[in-house]
């Protein structure tokens, strides 16, 4: 039964490293504490060869002048941990949730998935690049001997069944006790508790776990007890255990929190960029698709910021910070597609054209993206179907147009059950793949030819006019705003329509159709008498 | 260069130089004329570096071969199959062409061509809507997905409904000015980056844009993005309501530009206008409206009718045709038959209300007293005249066609 082991060396600088790919090339060192009394809790390999070391105040690191210093965020670091679970995920269904940054897989039966395990291992490796961290993969017979061989192995690790006391012998006796590699903060006790152990061995002169597992066990048992042989057997390489899977939970959310607020567009889409990158590779490793996003901007509070006009707008939400007992104001905007899509660059220039109409209205000092996961939809295409939009363009190409003419000016129509003139409503124009071809559809339908049907055009909003009435019928039509004026020349009506008198707007009209001189020919004009609100208005025209 | 080439070629008669054999002492001599003279261009002297070799003849009949075959060894080195002769080239396929939604249309011009411009040009109540919502109608029903540009906001979703037009598979685009447009005008920003911390009275657009204008604005770069887009059956302007004058400025580039976006593509780009405006860059162009014989004959009966009816005589006698008749010789619109059907005594109380519609008269006076015609008498059996102008798809004459439209009563 193989195992895989994903270990993520310096943690919280590789969560900090995954927010901010463009610090890989330099020397990177963590702080933790509130100011002023911080101190370096993490650093990478860059900045530990520069003598920075985890312990050190923020002054002294500070006289680095190559060295970039970043705050501790949690935010970051369980987005990296969530990456980490989905990169698992996407090559076993069983994952244990070893650390924050271990994560072991049974890949019993993958091989016919997936290749050989050296071939699963480098697959595993550059997944988790791509989702933006840098790991250690080693594969073994165990799960506890693919952990020691991250740990102590940079890069892929394939451990042969039955050498792993030979491949994990070299390694020094610090992978054991993980604390001593992390300087996570651990129980005190724990750590007091390694570190004696530690010393212990130290003093023996047991430096490697060959050394370990070459001890006696009886003595070994009689001096550090049931811990010893503990070791010892895992030094060896010898200690079978089955995973504790976890459901990893459907969550995927980033965020990035800002050390200046940005006030400008560019800015902002250069991070939602990177967000929605991330996103969209996490999503793709578990073979997802998203139809809903949702952008939460925290923005800092301004002098000319209209706090409570802007929560009455509804975009807003007022959160409770119960840290800090102070209020933060949070601009949310929804982006709901009609189909699952999986395409950053789409989102974010939906994104942008979103904000661009509706922009926040304060700087923003922290931006958190949220996706609604669904299945990727699926489409059969066809030698004989009618061309279809593709829904991804046809969704930016809408979003521009409606930015362009505004949002409820374009899309698709539905007639409302009313007598209404205006009796529709605009609706989300969605593009739905033919069930039928055109070889399943009747010929009937097909061959059927309607007659044409005499149109109407329609005055938005309808022109008032003035009519001069013989007999109570119209005679004579004078509208300057479109030059419709003349002698009728042929009438029909009046038809009667009302309605919604239930309610405040009740309507009440006539209609005419009236023929009129225009120019060299007769144009036919559909004209309103409103029985309600007084006055002649010209609705349309037939054409 | 290349086309001086084959213009000398063929004016001196002889075939062209890629089909000829290449003569390799002539390309020697070239190539030695042609490095003395690259040589003399340096600064050196013509006589110390002008190596020719010796050959009969007199030094201008030297110096006429030497640029002959120099201008033979250029052609020379044209590959072959960079250029296709006129006579090789390949007959351009005709375009799909599908039904228009009307057969009478169909019949005169073959259908709507895809991939191509198709104008529809014709005065108010000349029927171009209803031959759009045929079209629309007819692209629905096979399955495409169709667009509707309105320069105007002019389309009545009742009509496209009774026209048999999937509501679902039309997406309608409503131009105008928009409060969304105002604030964020591209002008208002060009050059300079946009911050959205900013007071909300500065939002308010400081310029003031002409309306017609604004909207052609918008109908063109809609345009633009669903060209881009892809993948619908047929994508209609409508620029029917606009002005000639503004319609005639959109350049003939954008046409020309739209014209080469639509080509090799199943689309059918229609535009509904009062004028042609597109030019050359339409493949067909239909005129819709009376022909002018008749229209004139029509006007002067409508005012003999007037001054008959002014004047009390009975209108039945200066139409003395059949009344079915005269309306479907009509050329558009109701004529003057209709009125004369209408005060023979065909009154509304003759044609059955339809359903969800309440006709009533005015107050005095009973139904089958009320002397003029009803809806559906005055819109049944409108005769739309088409006239192919211009068709590039094959040669064919101007001609004519006339088909009649019904009235639906959706509302």
């Amino acid at each position: 039964m193989p195992f895989a082991c994903i270990y993520v060396p310096t943690f919280p600088v590789a969560a900090a490293l995954r927010a901010e790919p463009e610090l890989k090339a330099r020397a990177v060192a963590i702080l933790e504490g509130k100011p002023p009394l911080e101190n370096i809790f993490a650093v990478n390999e860059k900045a530990s060869r520069m003598g920075i070391t985890p312990g050190m105040t923020k002054a002294q690191a500070e006289l680095c002048a190559e060295l970039a210093l970043r705050p501790r965020s949690a935010l970051q670091e369980s987005a990296a941990h969530a990456a980490l679970l989905d990169c698992a995920q996407s090559f076993s269904p069983c994952v244990e949730d070893t650390a924050c940054n271990t994560v072991l897989l049974d890949l019993t039966g993958m091989e016919s998935l997936f290749g050989s395990l050296p071939e699963i291992s480098r697959a595993i490796y550059h997944r988790a690049a791509v989702l933006g961290l840098e790991t250690n993969v080693a594969t073994a017979s165990n799960p506890d001997a693919a952990m020691l061989a991250a740990r102590g192995f940079s890069g892929v690790t394939v451990i042969p069944a039955g050498e792993e006391a030979e491949q994990l012998g070299a390694l020094p006796i610090e992978v054991l006790f993980p604390d001593r590699l992390e300087e996570d903060r651990t129980e005190e006790d724990q750590k007091e508790e390694a570190g004696r152990l530690l010393e212990t061995l130290d003093r023996w002169g047991i430096r490697s776990l060959r050394a370990l597992a070459a001890l006696p066990e009886v003595a070994l048992s009689e001096r550090l007890g049931q811990e010893g042989l503990r070791l010892q057997n895992l030094a060896g390489g010898i200690s079978p255990r089955t995973l504790v899977p976890v459901e990893a939970p459907m969550v995927f959310e980033e965020a990035v929190e800002l050390e200046y607020a940005i006030v400008l567009l560019e800015p902002l889409a250069f991070l939602l960029n990177r967000l929605l990158e991330q996103l969209c590779a996490r999503l793709a490793s578990r073979a997802l698709s998203t139809q809903e996003l949702r952008l939460t901007l925290e923005l800092e509070k301004v002098p000319g910021f209209d706090q409570q006009s802007a929560i009455n707008n509804q975009q807003f939400l007022l959160q409770s910070a119960i840290e800090n007992r102070q209020s933060t104001i949070c601009f949310v905007r929804t982006l709901r597609l009609p189909l699952p899509m999986l395409d950053a660059r789409v989102f974010l220039k939906l994104l942008q054209l979103d904000l661009n109409a509706h922009p926040p209205g304060a700087p923003i000092v922290k931006i958190h993206l949220a996706a609604e996961p669904a299945r990727p939809r699926s489409a059969q295409g066809g030698l004989f179907l009618p061309p279809t939009p593709e829904p991804e363009k046809l969704e930016l190409t809408l979003a521009r147009i409606a930015g362009m003419v505004g949002e409820n000016k374009v899309g698709a129509l539905e007639l409302l059950d009313t007598h209404h003139p205006e009796g529709f409503r605009m609706q989300r124009f969605v593009v739905e793949a033919p069930q039928k071809s055109l070889r399943e559809t009747p010929a009937s339908t097909l061959t059927e030819e309607k007659s044409a049907v005499t149109a109407l055009r329609r005055f938005r909003p309808p022109l008032r006019a003035d009519v001069t009435l013989e007999n109570g019928q119209p005679m004579h039509l004078v509208c300057r705003k479109k030059d419709v004026q003349g002698r009728v020349l042929w009438k029909a009506g009046p038809w009667c329509f009302s309605g919604d008198w239930w309610e405040r707007e009740a309507w009440s009209r006539d209609e005419w159709d009236l023929a009129l001189q225009h120019g060299e020919t007769v144009a036919l004009y559909r004209i309103v008498h409103d029985l309600l609100g007084g006055g002649w208005f010209v609705e349309g025209t037939y054409d | 260069m290349s086309s001086a080439v084959f213009s000398t070629s063929a004016a001196t008669g002889r075939p062209f130089v890629f089909d000829a054999e290449t003569v390799p002492e002539v390309h020697s001599l070239a190539s030695a004329s042609r490095a003395s003279l690259d040589r003399t261009a340096e600064g050196g002297c013509p006589h110390t570096t002008l190596q020719i070799p010796e050959r009969p003849g007199t030094q201008e009949s030297l110096v006429a071969r030497v640029l002959q075959s120099t201008i033979k060894n250029q052609q020379s080195r044209i590959p072959p199959a960079s250029v296709t002769s006129a006579s090789r080239l390949a007959i351009r396929p005709a375009p799909e062409m599908v039904s228009s939604g009307v057969p009478a249309l169909d019949a005169l011009t073959g259908g709507l061509p895809r991939g191509c411009l198709t104008e529809i040009c014709g005065p108010a109540s000349s029927g171009r809507t209803t031959l759009l919502l045929a079209a629309l109608a007819a692209a629905t029903r096979r399955g495409e997905f169709c667009v509707v540009v309105d320069a105007s906001d002019a389309l009545d979703p009742q009509s496209a409904a009774a026209a048999g037009v999937e509501l679902g598979r039309l997406l309608w685009v409503r131009c105008g000015e928009s409060s969304a447009q105002k604030k964020n005008s591209p002008r208002r920003h060009r050059g300079t980056e946009k911050s959205f911390f900013e007071n909300p009275e500065d939002r308010i657009q400081a310029h003031s844009t002409n309306h017609t204008e604004h909207r052609l604005e918008q109908v063109l770069r809609a345009t633009d993005l669903l060209l881009e887009s892809g993948g619908f059956g047929l994508i209609a302007l409508d620029l029917g309501d606009l002005p000639s004058q503004s319609a005639r400025r959109i350049p003939l580039t954008t046409w020309f530009r739209f014209r080469r976006a639509v080509e090799h593509t199943p689309t059918i780009l229609l535009a509904i206008e009062q004028q042609a405006i597109a030019g050359s860059c339409s493949s067909l162009l239909l005129q819709l409206g009376p022909p002018r014989d008749e229209l004139k004959a029509s006007i002067a009966q409508d005012n003999r009718l007037l001054d008959a009816d002014n004047s009390g005589e009975s209108a039945a006698k200066a139409c003395p045709e059949p009344v079915e008749e005269r309306r479907k010789n009509a050329a558009h619109g109701p004529s003057a038959p209709l009125r004369v059907n209408s005060s023979r005594g065909l009154t509304a109380g003759d044609i059955a209300a339809p359903e969800g519609r309440k006709k009533i008269c005015l107050i005095g006076q009973s139904t089958f007293d009320f002397p003029y015609p009803a809806h559906a008498q005055l819109l049944t059996g409108l005769n739309i005249t088409a006239e192919l102008i211009r068709s590039r798809l094959e040669r064919k004459p101007a001609r004519s066609v006339t088909f009649e439209s019904k009235t639906a009563w959706a509302g």
